[in-house]
């Protein structure tokens, strides 16, 4: 029953820990990623109201929005299993599925949970550009591209900025779901560890120790983006 | 339609525990949260920060660990394990999971309604001082009720949050919609269907909790002759 944070440090925990923490940041990032790759389009596809495809947009983030994300990660990992295996093994990659395929699954599965919410927050602030900027850049005769470009992009970022923060956060804490189908991040580490050692009380509390400096962390970085982003006072 | 047969009734007595997790946590949530939100306002600098760290703790770390710290960690204390109380909190999961949930919310419902309590303006509590009115009946007649109004579309999201955590209760062995619908997958290899199913109950009950809260909104902003303005999505907004 004796086991303390000398036996965490003894049993080599900390290196694994530590791993888990980077598996758990490189899905986060990519997942974050992939997620405003999506939010982007389908917030324009909001904010334009393309016929057919932003009611599409509307079911879909609704029902990402709407759903539990674990319900989500295990329609896409038990659905896709069997199917994925079938292809790897006819075309001989069996092994290397089964190392790649957690990873890919689970930032499948986080990115189009971000990517719900990231839609919402770019078609606000695509909502949020006056009217008359884009007018005038029509009226100057401004190509498409470039009136995206120069006008429509750097306000849309700056008014994002605050909402992207927040579905950062709540991505982050997203990949903790995924412990549950076997990708050995953070919190599967401290689960098997927990396990092993029969302790999981301090497990569990590194884990949130670690999220916590994760979540703290990226904050900090945000909040100075942000006023580097946001205009400055009398200029 | 074998399936449907099989799999509705199933989810259906999922559904009464997601019902009865989310009511009992969002019951507690909103007391704590309330208790926070006025302690985050004290003048006193142990109180203040305590409800602030305990916000920052509860904000920034997964629910899931949260969970799992209370499931399977708070045994080992041999403090709690021998207190009858709160041996019998600990030692059955759903009554953890509605513990860790209640926690969970109420950090995020202290933020909710501590933007409330702040929006209320000055002049109406100076006034209110004025009239001689006690902090108690102040709070009770002036701040409370001019910050929940303020509060409420908020406090929506939120609720359809917490629908969305109790499935993480399946993860602790409580048997609710999520937890069944794992279930029957694995039983039944229908994975696309059975997440349908599961998914419309969840789709249906978060319209029906939206739709409580406008109506309880129209109902408190009567006085302002217009209904409240619609908001964009039928889902929460982003937190």
């Amino acid at each position: 029953m004796e086991f303390g944070l000398v036996q965490v440090w003894e049993g080599g925990w900390v290196g694994a820990i530590l791993r888990g923490a980077a598996v758990t940041i490189a899905v986060g990032v990519a997942s974050m990623i992939f997620g405003l790759i999506i939010g982007t389009i389908c917030g324009l596809i909001k904010w334009r109201a393309v016929f057919g495809l932003s009611q599409m947009v509307d079911l879909y983030t609704s029902v990402i929005r709407g759903v539990p994300e674990l319900l989500i990660i295990y329609l896409l990992f038990f659905g896709s299993v069997e199917f994925v295996t079938k292809i790897a093994t006819a075309f001989g990659f069996a092994e290397l599925a089964d190392a790649g395929y957690a990873f890919f699954i689970t930032v499948a599965a986080i990115s189009a949970i971000s990517g719900a919410y990231s839609t919402e927050v770019i078609r606000g602030a695509l909502a949020a550009i006056p009217k008359g900027h884009i007018e005038a850049a029509v009226a100057l005769g401004l190509p498409s591209r470039r009136i995206f470009a120069r006008i429509i992009a750097p306000q849309m970022l700056r008014i994002a900025f605050p909402g992207i923060n927040n579905v950062w956060q709540t991505t982050i804490k997203d990949t903790a779901l995924v412990s549950v189908v076997g990708l050995q991040e953070l919190m599967r580490t401290a689960f098997i560890g927990a396990g092993s050692t029969h302790n999981p009380l301090i497990f569990y509390s590194i884990a949130a120790l670690v999220y916590l400096m994760i979540t703290l962390t990226s904050q900090v970085g945000f909040n100075r983006v942000e006023t580097l982003l946001s205009p400055r006072k009398g200029a | 339609m074998e399936l449907i047969q099989l799999a509705v009734p199933v989810l259906l007595k999922g559904l009464w525990m997601t019902l009865t997790l989310t009511a009992l946590s969002v019951a507690i949530g909103f007391n704590l949260g309330l208790g926070l939100a006025i302690l985050r306002g004290s003048d006193n600098s142990w109180l203040s920060g305590f409800a602030r760290y305990y916000s920052i703790v509860f904000r920034g770390t997964p629910l899931l660990v949260q969970i799992f710290l209370i499931y399977y960690g708070l045994g080992q204390i041999k403090f709690i394990h021998d207190t009858p109380a709160m041996w019998w909190v600990v030692s059955e999961g759903s009554r953890c999971a509605v513990l860790a949930l209640a926690l969970n919310t109420a950090a995020y419902t202290s933020e909710i309604l501590r933007g409330g309590l702040v929006a209320v303006p000055a002049g109406l509590v100076e006034a209110a001082k004025a009239c001689g009115m006690s902090r108690m009946t102040r709070f009770r007649r002036i701040e409370f009720p001019l910050a929940i109004r303020q509060a409420l579309p908020a406090y929506g999201n939120e609720i359809v949050l917490m629908v969305k955590g109790t499935s993480l209760a399946s993860t602790i062995t409580v048997l609710e919609i999520t937890g069944y619908a794992k279930r029957l997958m694995s039983q039944t290899f229908a994975i696309f269907e059975v997440f349908a199913i599961a998914g419309v109950l969840y789709l249906v009950l978060n319209l029906v909790l939206i739709g409580i809260m406008r109506l309880v909104e129209r109902r408190l902003m009567r006085h302002t002759g217009s209904a409240p303005q619609i908001r964009s999505a039928t889902m929460q907004q982003p937190i």
